[in-house]
């Protein structure tokens, strides 16, 4: 139903995270989306690696293809050293829909300007959805893209090159229902994190500082939904003033009616105004938020891994100590311990990679995006005192 | 009390002459119409001695000729308040006899085009200043009041002082409206309507709660209460009032008991107004001047459309302080989120960033003030001035009605006379006769009557439409430039947070 592309702004939008396509051999993304019954992304390869088979390409992808991948990589157990890039939310169009709906309802009921209002808000709600959630699929990819281990991945390349649909290779429900179970074991794995004895100093570290943190930011990230809600209401309420002056301007003698259709005037650019401070808001800081939420999960994910290693090990020590103690079976035991031991460490090791890498991620986005908020919301309020003097003048000049 | 009513009378007429309630004590001769139906024999005693102030009932002194004092007075049994009776003379339900059209003497118009100018004059360069302060919880539990000091500065000479302070309650100033309804909305004069009383927000200041709600409470009412005393003494007629000198000036005022809504005249009030709504409805005027027609009109849709207004400005109120709110909140989930931050230079900025939010809140908190006290609450005033609008065009359709009534009853006197005539009973002839006399003049009465308050409605009319107008435009304008405000702070707040999030190494 509606297509969009990305506007020039193309470097601005894409600034959840870092900006991810600085190596040249592999860059991707995703130009465009369109929205029918679900939401079809067009993902854009550029690529100089051989491993492709062309070096610039696009495919079609639904967001479940987009799970089936995370998915098939959190599941590699090669990977469980690594932060797996979280995955993208499902596209929420609810809200433009409903709107929708409702416009098509009361079409008959409405005056030509009311309808075209409305279509307008609609268009806008649209289009910031679509942002959001071009934003986030787009990330994903590209965090894939830039990590020397997962451009590597197989199914990733599937991903980006194979022109078939892709329901095929796509999680059958045992899968699914494998997933949920390792979900719970997850939870699980909370508990043991805390109750894990920890030896290595940057691992306490970050542990403690990542069970707080994501705390912290998930609670952040509730009030900054709700802070950009309240903007919404606001932006609405100044429509519907907006409205009402201007009904009440019909019925009144011509200079008062002229001075109050301006007053209507202003308050419907206020609205815009205050529609885009709410969206920029949301997409700058509570998106932000959003994502770091899920991140700060995927790394806490790899401290699972990593206890989870560790107290396979120190099981593996155990066993090794009874089986001497019996006498039997001492070899296995023995293997075993080491191939443990090679596991946690090898953990060990690229964990503290990844979360190192990881910190200096957080802080560039973070500013990155601090940034870009702050000047919007200065633009916005250059914007709103230049409409707000001029109405003003004209107003005093009646 | 008498002297100084005379005093302001006199010293009035020397600027223009808008009625004068004072004037006609001395035709204050009431006999002839209280004959005539029941209730008026309650009226005598009322119309001797009217009120808690002594203050007589208005008349027209712009007829000197008319004998008659205000015949259709009404009054109630226990409070000055005129009080509609339910039965005015024979039956409330009238269909014209004979078609009525309205021939406004001109000479009198003109004079009364020419009040206009002087009072517009007068109302732009109203030399007085009064203001509502210093709100005080006096006694305790639920008798406990508010006072509030009530200061008027002024170089006007009908004031005894040039700057007087009063201490007044609530019920004062609904005593002080419900006698200036009594005497001046059945003339056709907008009198504006007082602050609404709220069960709730007293109940929470009584019991003695200090929170910010009784706080904002007390705030709005005082607000309210000032407005409501500057809208009032903008009038010309009402300034002079000296149930309104009164209050702006001595120091101590009888309790206006009936103003509470269980006492005897509040049941009364209740009563009234649904035989007045009745009424309405039965009344079917004859209206054969545009003017009024589009008027009335015009003024229906006017309550309707602030109505919607008043409505979008309360939502925008609470939206905004539910956004201060959320801002705060968000504040400080961001301070905390600072500190559990273990890069320094984030850490720092995200500490920054929710000072700068905090600032933002209380700047959307400000605003939702502005919001609410230059708005919000001017619309609900108007709403509320919009019903005595209204009321005041009911008014007409009852004067209306009270001469069609005396029409049709000086119809029943010349018909029971014409019978009379061959039954030979020479006394109740003659009583016949005295009685179509009696009628004729009521009819008289009654004419001179709706013409009257016909031309105050279209000259208060006329004065409110501009009043609106000025109203109005000061608001938006104060409003827009509250909202400039806002924003150049935010762009402060925002320009110095800037370098800040830069500074994120």
């Amino acid at each position: 139903m509606t297509s969009i592309s990305e506007d020039s702004d193309k470097e601005k939008v894409r600034s959840v995270s870092v900006d991810l396509n600085n190596d040249a051999s592999l860059v991707i993304d995703i130009p465009d989306a369109l929205c029918e019954r679900e939401v079809k992304f067009t993902v854009h390869t550029k690529t100089t690696l051989s491993s492709f088979q062309n070096p610039d390409f696009s495919v079609p992808r639904q967001h479940e293809d987009f799970i089936w991948l995370h998915d098939t990589i959190v599941e590699t157990e090669e990977y469980a050293g690594l932060i797996i890039p979280p995955a993208p939310p499902k596209p929420d169009f609810e809200g433009p829909r409903e709107k929708m709906h409702k416009l098509g309802e009361g079409e008959s009921s409405m005056t030509k300007e009311e309808y075209a209002k409305m279509k307008q808000e609609l268009e806008a709600e649209y289009l910031a959805v679509f942002k959001k959630t071009v934003q986030v699929h787009e990330v994903f990819l590209q965090r894939l893209s830039s990590h020397p281990m997962f451009r590597k991945d197989r199914n990733f390349q599937i991903f980006l090159e194979y022109d078939q649909d892709l329901t095929v290779r796509r999680k059958n429900a045992k899968e699914m229902f494998g997933g949920f179970f390792k979900n719970m074991v997850k939870t699980a794995d909370e508990v043991l994190i805390s109750g894990v004895k920890e030896v290595d100093e940057f691992f306490e570290q970050e542990k403690n500082f990542l069970l707080d943190y994501s705390s912290k930011i998930k609670d952040a990230t509730a009030k900054a939904e709700k802070m950009t809600r309240s903007h919404k209401n606001v932006a609405d309420d100044y429509n519907h003033i907006s409205g009402a002056l201007n009904n009440t301007a019909a019925d009144n003698n011509t200079a008062f009616k002229k001075h109050l259709e301006k007053c209507a005037e202003v308050f419907e650019k206020l609205r815009k105004v205050e529609d885009r401070v709410a969206s920029d808001q949301e997409l700058k800081l509570t998106e932000l938020l959003r994502y770091y939420t899920r991140d700060i999960q995927a790394a806490k994910d790899l401290l699972y891994r990593r206890a989870r290693a560790l107290a396979d090990y120190e099981n593996s020590n155990k066993a090794l100590d009874k089986a001497r103690l019996k006498g039997k079976d001492i070899a296995q035991a023995e293997e075993n311990q080491k191939q443990c031991l090679q596991k946690f460490d090898k953990l060990s090791e690229s964990g503290k990679k990844e979360l190192t890498s990881f910190k200096a991620r957080r802080v560039v986005a973070f500013r990155k995006n601090l940034i870009e908020m702050t000047e919007l919301e200065i633009k916005h309020a250059k914007n709103s005192v230049s409409l707000l003097q001029g109405s003003i003048e004209i107003l005093n000049s009646n | 009390m008498s002297e100084d009513r005379e005093a302001p009378a006199l010293l009035g007429a020397a600027h223009t002459d808008p009625p004068e309630p004072q004037d006609a004590e001395d035709l204050f001769v009431s006999v002839a119409c209280v004959t005539e139906c029941p209730e008026a024999a309650r009226l005598s005693a009322e119309d001797l001695s009217p009120g808690s102030d002594g203050h007589k009932d208005p008349d027209d002194p712009d007829d000197p000729d008319d004998l008659f004092a205000e015949a259709t007075e009404e009054v109630s049994l226990d409070s000055p308040e005129r009080q509609p009776i339910l039965s005015d003379g024979p039956s409330p339900a009238i269909t014209p006899v004979t078609p009525v059209t309205i021939s406004p003497r001109l000479d009198v118009f003109d004079r009364s085009l020419d009040q206009d100018d002087e009072e517009e004059e007068n109302r732009d360069t109203l030399d007085i200043q009064i203001s509502v302060s210093d709100p005080e919880k006096v006694g305790d539990g639920m008798n406990a009041f508010m006072v509030y000091k009530v200061t008027t500065k002024t170089s006007l000479s009908i004031f005894s002082r040039d700057e007087v302070c009063v201490k007044r309650r609530f019920s004062d100033f609904l005593g002080l409206h419900s006698k200036l309804a009594s005497k001046y909305m059945h003339m056709g004069f907008i009198v504006p309507p007082a602050p609404e009383k709220s069960i709730v927000g007293m109940t929470k200041v009584k019991v003695g709660k200090e929170d910010l709600s009784s706080v904002e409470f007390v705030e709005k009412r005082r607000s309210a209460l000032e407005r409501y005393l500057l809208r009032t003494v903008k009038h010309p007629a009402l300034l002079k009032d000296p149930d309104v000198l009164q209050f702006l000036e001595s120091s101590e005022l009888p309790r206006a008991v009936s103003t509470q809504a269980l006492s005897g005249a509040g049941i009364l009030r209740m009563v009234n107004k649904a035989a007045d709504a009745v009424n309405k409805m039965t009344i079917k005027m004859n209206e054969s001047d545009a003017w009024f027609e589009e008027k009335q009109q015009q003024f229906e849709n006017l309550d309707v459309q602030l109505r919607k207004l008043h409505a979008s400005v309360e939502s925008l109120v609470c939206h905004r302080k539910e956004l201060s709110v959320n801002t705060a909140a968000f504040a400080k989930s961001a301070a905390m989120l600072g500190n559990s931050e273990d890069h320094t230079a984030l850490s720092r900025a995200l500490s920054q960033l929710a000072e700068v939010e905090e600032k933002i809140d209380q700047l959307h908190q400000e605003q939702a003030n502005a919001d609410f006290y230059l708005i919000s609450e001017l619309l609900g005033d108007y709403v509320r001035l919009i019903t005595a609008v209204r009321g005041v065009f009911d008014q007409r359709m009852k004067t209306w009605g009270k001469w069609q009534d005396a029409q049709l009853m000086l119809q029943r006197k010349r018909e029971a006379e014409a019978k009379l005539q061959y039954a030979s009973k020479p006394e109740k002839l003659q009583q016949a006769r005295d009685e179509i006399r009696e009628w004729e003049g009521k009819v008289q009465q009654g004419e001179r009557d709706f013409e009257q308050i016909s031309r105050n409605i279209r000259r208060e009319v006329g004065q409110f439409e501009k009043e609106r107008v000025k109203d109005f435009r000061v608001v938006i304008m104060k409003y827009l430039e509250s909202l400039v405000h806002s924003q150049q702070q935010l762009i402060k707040y925002w320009e110095a947070f800037l370098p800040e999030a830069k500074a994120i190494a």
